[in-house]
């Protein structure tokens, strides 16, 4: 699927919310003169296609009474990576995982996740508790507990 | 907060359903009305309990850069470098975390290329290395709070 010029006036006029109305495809179709069936169908294709990762609702977990956010980085041999990443990404308290470059010296870590829990110590304990249950314990990992956060917005784009 | 928030918020992180009456779909399901489900959900994102209701778009597909990056800031300059970091509006998060590199943030570009030259800008205007860390791959996770 090649992005058309109406998909991008869509793509920009619903990314800071959609119409909180009965219709909402009808209104964001009014703006951009477009009929709600046409909006309908190439919401549709943005989604089946994977531009859009998913629509709805979009937390401010600190609001929620999450207010313990820890990076966890882990060291992992190259070619365990794959595995492991897996394996972490199924752990319900792991909401983000990546394999990122090293920066050596500095930086020798190349798996992320974030984990996130009401306070620190939940956290912790999550982090046991997966180490043990996928047998992480040789890896080399640091937890990174984030303290204040200056900015937070949801990326623009067009 | 109660129990039907906590259900919104649980059931539509996600999956929202597309055709015309979606509210009323989605509240058919949450056995609620839709115009509750439209009360709660403006409520929600005043008092900013939600960041936002809407796409939640893949960046890379869409032609944009998106990077980690981190720095090692000391601790008396900290709050200046941030004000500078701050005001590039490629930035979207920026966190303190409690280590040698100390400030980390996530930079959006329009296009990949652009990742390199704010970058570059940022370490021009702050005097610091920044270490880029875009992502190598991805992991499946559901991204989801439950609540």
């Amino acid at each position: 699927m090649v992005l058309s010029d109406a998909d991008n006036r869509l793509i920009a006029e619903i990314q800071n919310g959609l119409p909180l109305a009965p219709r909402p495809w009808a209104e964001i179709g009014a703006r951009l003169n477009m009929p709600e069936a046409e909006v309908i169908e190439r919401m549709e294709a943005l989604q089946e296609n994977g531009y859009i990762k998913r629509l709805g609702i979009v937390v401010r977990h600190h609001e929620l009474g999450y207010n313990a956010n820890a990076m966890v980085v882990w060291d992992v041999p190259d070619d365990r990576v794959q595995a492991v990443g897996d394996a972490l990404g199924r752990q319900r308290c792991v909401t983000l995982c990546y394999q990122r470059p090293r920066r050596l010296p500095h930086w020798p870590y190349n798996l992320f996740c974030m984990i996130h829990g009401k306070d620190r110590q939940r956290v912790l304990d999550y982090i046991d508790q997966i180490t043990g249950e996928l047998g992480l314990q040789e890896i080399p990992r640091e937890v990174l507990f984030s303290g204040r956060r200056f900015k937070q917005r949801g990326a623009r784009y067009r | 907060m109660d129990d039907i928030d906590r259900r919104i918020i649980n059931r539509l992180q996600g999956g929202f359903p597309i055709c015309e009456h979606p509210y009323r779909e989605a509240a058919r399901e949450l056995g609620i009305g839709e115009e509750e489900l439209i009360e709660r959900l403006e409520k929600m994102l005043e008092d900013r309990r939600l960041s936002r209701f809407g796409p939640m778009y893949h960046a890379e597909k869409l032609g944009g850069g998106l990077s980690l990056c981190a720095m090692a800031i000391p601790e008396e300059k900290f709050d200046t470098v941030a004000e500078q970091v701050n005001t590039f509006p490629e930035v979207a998060h920026n966190y303190a975390r409690d280590h040698q590199l100390n400030m980390w943030f996530v930079l959006a570009t329009e296009t990949p290329e652009r990742i390199g030259e704010v970058l570059e800008e940022i370490e021009r205007v702050t005097g610091y290395r920044v270490y880029n860390m875009p992502k190598l791959e991805e992991f499946y996770v559901g991204l989801r709070f439950e609540l």
